[in-house]
């Protein structure tokens, strides 16, 4: 779709030579190929939504009257001191365990959440590039030595040496987030070490390198803009991984530490419960659900606008729509096919 | 030959690889500070002497080098010590929760090939079927959810229902093979699926990716021109060559499939090797952690050099060397 829409616009411009030609740089291109990406679209808007409900939570907490970490073990427990189902005495997703309000409680779940997943991804993924630049420019020995490096951080199961640091160093938030960090660049480090090991034969590269540039500026000044791309659709792939990841770690006691609310020990507490409350398992599953969902969405998008050849399952409708609309103009004898007047369909 | 000397390098760098593990591990527990079990098992009212008699019985006293020493020759020994507080051998402990866990690897590992590879397979043959759409969205949300949020909502929503209706089949904790094998299906089914659902997730999408970009080679066009049936063409020429980068995916998914052993059976109440490592790093019992650590260092050194062998006996360019 796209490539038609590239050569359209290059026609376009050939065809009207004396019209300013306006440069689109592949970062506009790639904007524009998104914005009309209507699952990333709506990614997009449901994760803004996730961190704004994030930023209200104290908003809610104050709505509700009730503080995240306070009990209500008369209007939030029943006569069993089970929680209580939602909408019930205010609460309007319910209680946990100890007579929480659950809904103030996932919120504030949600700022832990976004948090460890995007500070762990901007670590994970500054460690990984530099890393993985250095091994792919530099080969040999650092090379070799960078490389099994991080095949053993691939290869080790991670979640038992993430058990044993969290104990060794004691859970708190800077722990989890240094070990979620810990196990996640290398995956980053190995496709930089790739990409790089391709940009660093470019004639460019050789041409600076004529010019007298050092590797450290070759790497930083010419070899990094051409990674951003791939590193960036990384990035955004990464940031569900980290939140499954620090849930894991919470479910299993070892990342936050009640009673600080996460969806991890949120949901960790409600296996107790799970016969009796549903609620109590079903909303953080949603909200963690839709949050990596998201995630996942808006990187498979971005993906997709920045690299048009990857080919989309969901296109396919529209491709045979185009197609039928296509075939129903030529019968009815009109030239105008719709794939030059719907640029957006990319 | 050939594959004689392969297997003896691959197990003399197993060997290496292990005690690497074996140290770090060791190093890593001993640095910090051993009193909290003396506190325990000395009880809260224990005089600093009571304490120090209690170091000194487990041997805490010494130099770490020492004690470095002692684990080292043991573990050359097959013997992975003592817990601190019942005093069983950690070879017993160990021997006695494996039933459990590795049920869950094999039944597990079994599902998710299956799953992944066969999903993956249709959806590429059929690409942009309605098929290859409704497991593009289960690919999607496999890969969102947490192991253990997988296993929280297969009981919410099929244990719980199940049972309240009658239906006892299917149970949570674990019952061995002896009990009868369709009860050991019944205790062990949702361990399964929820132990493969992230990873089938994965490899469907791996195996799909792969098996499309090796239909459009000219040798498919070859096989096909040739004569052969469709089946033997997807089968033998597609899909055997599309399976070396997944085989060589599963050898390093076999690390990270041992965390998610420790996280199925904490769902579903298993006692297995994972339940007794989280507790023993609980109650600081160093022997113990440290000799899950080792066989699990030693399961997946083993399981990738048989994926090595696979590699090699499924794709004829790569010779064993």
């Amino acid at each position: 779709m796209s490539i038609t829409e590239l050569e359209f616009e290059a026609a376009s411009a050939e065809s009207a030579p004396e019209q300013a030609i306006e440069g689109r740089s592949q970062w506009q291109l790639t904007w524009r190929r998104l914005s009309h990406d209507k699952v990333a679209v709506i990614s997009l808007i449901i994760i803004v939504i996730m961190i704004a409900l994030a930023i209200a939570a104290p908003a809610f907490a104050a709505l509700t009257g009730h503080p995240p970490n306070s009990a209500y073990p008369n209007t939030g427990e029943n006569a069993a001191g089970l929680p209580v189902s939602p909408g019930t005495n205010g609460f309007w997703l319910g209680t946990d365990g100890t007579g929480r309000d659950l809904l103030v409680r996932i919120l504030y779940g949600a700022r832990i959440s976004l948090f460890v997943g995007v500070l762990t991804t901007v670590i994970a993924t500054v460690a990984g590039v530099t890393i993985g630049m250095v091994a792919g420019y530099f080969g040999g020995v650092v090379d070799t030595v960078l490389s099994r490096f991080v095949d053993a951080v691939l290869a080790f199961p991670y979640v038992v040496l993430a058990l044993a640091l969290a104990v060794v160093l004691g859970p708190s938030l800077p722990v989890i987030i240094g070990v979620i960090s810990f196990f996640s660049w290398a995956g980053i480090s190995r496709i930089v070490r790739g990409q790089t090991l391709s940009i660093k034969e470019k004639e460019y590269i050789e041409a600076a390198r004529s010019l007298g540039a050092g590797p450290f500026r070759i790497m930083f000044v010419h070899i990094l803009p051409n990674l951003l791309a791939p590193v960036l659709v990384l990035a955004t792939l990464y940031i569900p991984q980290a939140i499954i990841f620090e849930a894991t770690l919470s479910y299993l006691g070892l990342g936050i530490q009640q009673p600080t609310a996460s969806w991890g020990n949120i949901l960790g507490d409600a296996q107790n419960f799970y016969q009796q409350a549903w609620w109590y398992v079903v909303f953080p599953a949603a909200a963690l659900l839709i949050t990596t969902l998201a995630f996942n969405l808006l990187g498979d998008g971005i993906r997709d606008a920045m690299d048009p050849r990857t080919e989309r399952i969901f296109a396919a409708s529209r491709a045979r729509k185009l197609a039928r609309a296509r075939r129903r103009s030529r019968r009815r004898g009109q030239g105008d096919l719709p794939t030059a007047s719907a640029p957006g369909e990319a | 030959m050939a594959i004689a000397r392969f297997l003896i390098r691959r197990v003399l760098t197993g060997i290496v690889v292990l005690w690497l593990v074996a140290t770090a591990a060791f190093f890593l527990f001993f640095a910090r500070p051993v009193n909290t079990v003396a506190h325990q098992l000395a009880g809260r009212a224990a005089t600093p002497q009571v304490i120090a008699t209690v170091i000194r019985n487990l041997g805490l006293n010494q130099p770490i080098l020492v004690q470095y020493w002692h684990f080292l020759d043991n573990l050359l020994h097959f013997n992975l010590g003592y817990s601190y507080y019942t005093q069983q051998s950690v070879n017993t402990m160990l021997k006695q929760d494996l039933p459990p866990t590795a049920s869950v690897v094999v039944g597990g590992v079994i599902l998710w090939l299956i799953a992944g590879l066969a999903v993956g397979i249709i959806s590429a043959t059929r690409a942009r079927s309605l098929f290859d759409r409704f497991s593009a969205v289960a690919v999607l949300i496999g890969i969102s959810l947490p192991t253990f949020v997988i296993g929280e909502l297969l009981l919410l929503i099929v244990f719980v229902p199940l049972n309240q209706h009658g239906f006892h089949w299917i149970q949570d904790q674990y019952a061995g093979p002896s009990t009868g094998i369709g009860n050991w299906i019944g205790h062990l089914i949702l361990p399964w699926i929820t132990l493969a659902a992230v990873q089938a997730a994965i490899y469907t999408r791996l195996t799909r990716g792969q098996l499309l970009d090796v239909l459009g080679e000219d040798y498919m066009r070859m096989a096909r021109a040739k004569g052969l049936s469709e089946r033997r063409v997807i089968f033998r020429h597609g899909v055997r060559a599309a399976l070396t980068p997944v085989v060589s995916q599963l050898g390093v998914d076999v690390g990270q499939l041992l965390g998610g052993v420790i996280v199925v059976e904490s769902v579903f109440g298993l006692n297995g090797l994972g339940q007794v490592s989280v507790q023993a790093i609980d109650t600081d019992n160093l022997p113990v952690i440290i000799g899950f650590v080792v066989l699990a260092a030693a399961f997946v050194v083993v399981a990738n050099i048989i994926v090595d062998l696979t590699y090699a006996l499924l794709d004829p360019r790569v010779r064993i060397a």
